[in-house]
């Protein structure tokens, strides 16, 4: 049975937290095998707490965020503040094909494991160094989190209700930056099998988020103009919102874009007077008057249930789709037909639901084969079998706290 | 010229908007040879949408099309008339990947289905991108990015004081859905070298949108409540807004305590437990929205980053296009383009140190590259592409 694409693939991954470790985590669902270098002496903050949810975890094995982000990776302890910890990372790389970390830039080479010198040792390794504004530059050792990257990149600004806050974006821009990683990453790879030379990408996480508003940056280096948050509202298209539905904070977004939209629209919610008014006949016209027009749609959206509205309007050609809620997409027909949500068995957390990778391909398939790693898991395997260290070098590199 | 990371990639798309076209610019971006297949007279839809050079409407002249396509060539190709299909598979025989984004069933009512464009080439890899998939009870309905972004759950994560969910601003989750389909389509890349053949893929932009927020989505699984975490991480400043972060690890709150200038409340030393200050979250959060409206926002970020407070700034678009560590990191060239001027462009959030991004060319006319293509490359004659003018196949 095939493995995956990236079969064959191993990652000296020695990422933390979110943006850096999902990249790897993707990889991982990919095929590759991914070794999680991690330590017990500072524990990834994925294992003992969540700013997404706001939870705390007691033991770093009992975090079902770092399971959901570290699916199918290893897990091995090194103790990095000692040298002989330091030397066993590098055999780990040796005979690895991609090192990813996302530590303050600097904090590498501090160690002795920064590009330059594991390339010494790995000639064609690709080594992806992930931070918040990149290595190079004023900015290059600053940190920050997912939040700090939507507001750096440009888009907080420009997410939002018009009369309120910047948009507050949490784990979602983490995995968006490292979407973005992995697709880095797998541009080196397949250069490398092509030309057989590795390289190092210095990667951005703050410009992660501004090349998804390539657009709005083009409207000020174009004409000056530097676009406001405008809540759900288009610049071309309208109606285009978010309309109240049956039930308690329920919701469906309709977006319209031309005239045979509109007439399907107006068909479909049975051809209410209202729709018959001149000010709503023509594009431009519907977006000038598009406030009064949104409360009347809110007039019949609001009898139907969001699911209901989708299939009447959906029937008609019409794009709407509810704002769906998790406890909306879990139990979603269409998301269970396309087998969408997993069950994995953690062995200390039990039974926990994860989404199935987002990609499905029919020769490579992409999948979800394990729980994220104990902490320290792998140890035997990785020492012992890939490095050949015996049982009791082993003992004794975990009684001197070097694998720890 | 510098050696590219996909030099020698052949890559045809066939796809319009933001999320295909924006999967094959990444291609293209990095080295991929990117034949971008538009339909004869209009083209892709993104050519009708704004912001438009010097705010007059033109085919060539729109930013979100001029973005979304640099480093590509461009025909005009009808795959339903006479010829058309013919051509498609011709073009077909000599890619590694199609890229396409038609509602599902269109390709094999085109005769294109992917068993068909297997047996023409068996290498290559067709990466399908849709708004719900190829398969499943939703697969035929439409979305635009705002359907597409709600429909995803991550509306409802920026849902403020019970009013409507919200989007992201601009098309941000098209975006979203070209990377990551440019990521698999990478993996599949990274197997047909290895194995010489191709696959299909069935990529749903709702299932890549939901990935993104992968742990908030199966918090009802987890007899969690769907909410938003304590108190949003924006702070009103004196001129804009910042993000200050309460709690997460004890330095960074020793940091934030001595950025405040060490006030009375902060210096409990219980707070230093994180579990400690978490359950005194709001009570603190609220004081440090009082603190931050009398400072500016370059103060609260270069003094925060300084003494280990994860700190920053809210910009403005302005201000990304002005900022001095994306200048000093080369993140904005200029590219010139016939119609549209010399306008300056984000480039890509990764530098290879082998491999530069690199512009070698703007996103094309409306069937630029025609002649080069069915000529040069497909072996037509000047006449014969003056007759599939005429037929309406390009």
């Amino acid at each position: 049975m095939s493995e995956g694409p990236l079969e064959g693939v191993r990652i000296a991954d020695f990422t933390w937290a979110w943006a850096g470790a999902h990249a790897i985590g993707l990889l991982a669902m990919m095929g590759a095998e991914a070794i999680k270098i991690e330590s017990r002496k500072r524990l990834d903050h994925a294992r003992v707490t969540s700013i997404t949810t706001g939870e705390k975890f007691t033991e770093p094995d009992k975090s079902w965020v770092f399971n959901n982000i570290n699916l199918n990776k290893l897990s091995v302890t090194l103790n990095l503040t000692q040298p002989k910890a330091v030397e066993l990372a590098k055999r780990i790389v040796e005979v690895s094909d991609v090192v990813a970390q996302n530590m303050r830039p600097g904090v590498m080479d501090r160690l002795g494991l920064g590009y330059e010198a594991l390339r010494e040792i790995k000639p064609d390794i690709i080594y992806l160094s992930s931070s918040a504004e990149g290595a190079t530059g004023p900015h290059g050792n600053y940190t920050g989190y997912a939040s700090n990257f939507a507001a750096i990149g440009g888009l907080s600004c420009i997410t939002g209700y018009p009369d309120g806050l910047p948009g507050d974006f949490r784990g979602e821009i983490d995995i968006i930056s490292a979407t973005t990683s992995t697709f880095a990453i797998l541009a080196a790879l397949n250069h490398r099998q092509r030309t057989g030379q590795g390289q190092h990408i210095d990667f951005s996480s703050s410009e992660s988020v501004s090349v998804l508003m390539g657009d709005v940056l083009l409207d000020y280096t174009m004409n000056n103009r530097a676009e406001h948050r405008q809540g759900n509202r288009d610049s071309f298209m309208a109606p285009h919102n978010c309309y109240r539905c049956k039930g308690e904070d329920k919701w469906i977004s309709i977006a319209i874009a031309n005239d045979r939209e509109w007439q399907a629209f107006c068909e479909a919610m049975g051809n209410p007077d209202w729709a018959k008014d001149r000010r709503f006949s023509g594009g431009l016209s519907r977006h000038q008057h598009q406030a009064e027009l949104d409360g009347l749609i809110e007039t019949w959206t609001i009898n139907h249930t969001h699911r209901e509205a989708m299939e009447i309007l959906q029937k008609a050609g019409v794009a709407a789709v509810p704002s769906f809620t998790s406890a909306d997409l879990i139990p979603d027909p269409h998301l269970r037909e396309r087998g969408f949500w997993l069950d994995v068995e953690h062995p200390v957390i039990g039974n926990t639901v994860v989404s199935a990778p987002p990609w499905k391909l029919s020769e490579t398939p992409i999948e979800v084969r394990r729980h994220a790693p104990l902490i320290g898991e792998h140890n035997h395997y990785v020492f012992g079998e890939l490095l050949g260290l015996s049982s009791a070098q082993i003992a004794r590199l975990e009684e001197e706290s070097v694998i720890y | 010229m510098a050696e590219k990371a996909l030099s020698g990639v052949k890559v045809l798309e066939y796809a319009q908007f933001v999320a295909g076209p924006y999967c094959a610019k990444l291609l293209a971006d990095l080295g991929a040879e990117v034949i971008k297949i538009e339909e004869p007279q209009t083209g892709d839809e993104a050519r009708g949408r704004g912001p438009f050079s010097n705010d007059i409407p033109h085919s060539e002249c729109s930013g979100l099309f001029l973005y979304a396509n640099t480093n590509k060539l461009g025909i005009t190709l009808n795959p339903g008339a006479s010829d058309g299909k013919r051509l498609f598979l011709e073009l077909v025989k000599g890619a590694d990947i199609l890229i396409e984004d038609r509602p599902p069933g269109e390709m094999k009512r085109l005769g294109l289905d992917y068993e068909t464009l297997k047996a023409t080439n068996p290498r290559l890899i067709v990466t399908s991108i849709a708004p719900f998939g190829q398969t499943g009870p939703y697969a035929d309905y439409k979305t635009y990015h705002l359907n597409s972004y709600l429909g995803s759950m991550l509306g409802s994560l920026l849902a403020l004081d019970g009013r409507e969910p919200v989007k992201a601003g601009g098309v941000a989750g098209e975006y979203v859905c070209g990377v990551s389909s440019a990521a698999a389509t990478l993996a599949a890349l990274y197997a047909q070298g290895l194995s010489g053949r191709g696959q299909h893929l069935d990529l749903s932009k709702q299932e890549m949108l939901i990935s993104v927020g992968r742990v908030v989505a199966v918090l009802s699984a987890f007899d969690h409540q769907q909410q938003n975490p304590g108190q949003s991480s924006v702070r009103q400043c004196q001129d804009g807004w910042s993000i200050v972060m309460v709690g997460v690890e004890e330095r960074q709150w020793l940091g934030l305590v001595e950025l405040m200038g060490n006030p009375e409340w902060a210096r409990d030393e219980r707070l230093r437990d994180m579990n400690y200050l978490a359950e005194h979250r709001d009570e603190i959060e609220r004081r440090v929205s009082e603190w931050s409206p009398e400072h500016t926002r370059d103060e609260i970020y270069h003094r925060g980053q300084a003494l280990g407070s994860p700190t920053a700034p809210v910009l403005t678009p302005e201000e990304v296009v002005n900022s001095e560590q994306l200048a000093a990191r080369g993140f904005f060239a200029d590219i010139e383009h016939p119609r549209a001027g010399r306008i300056k462009y984000p480039t890509a959030p990764y530098r290879f140190s082998r491999t530069p991004w690199a512009a070698e060319r703007p996103a094309p006319l409306l069937g630029q590259h025609n002649e080069e293509i069915y000529c040069g490359r497909l072996g037509y004659t000047r006449e014969e592409l003056v007759r599939l003018k005429e037929t309406g196949a390009i």
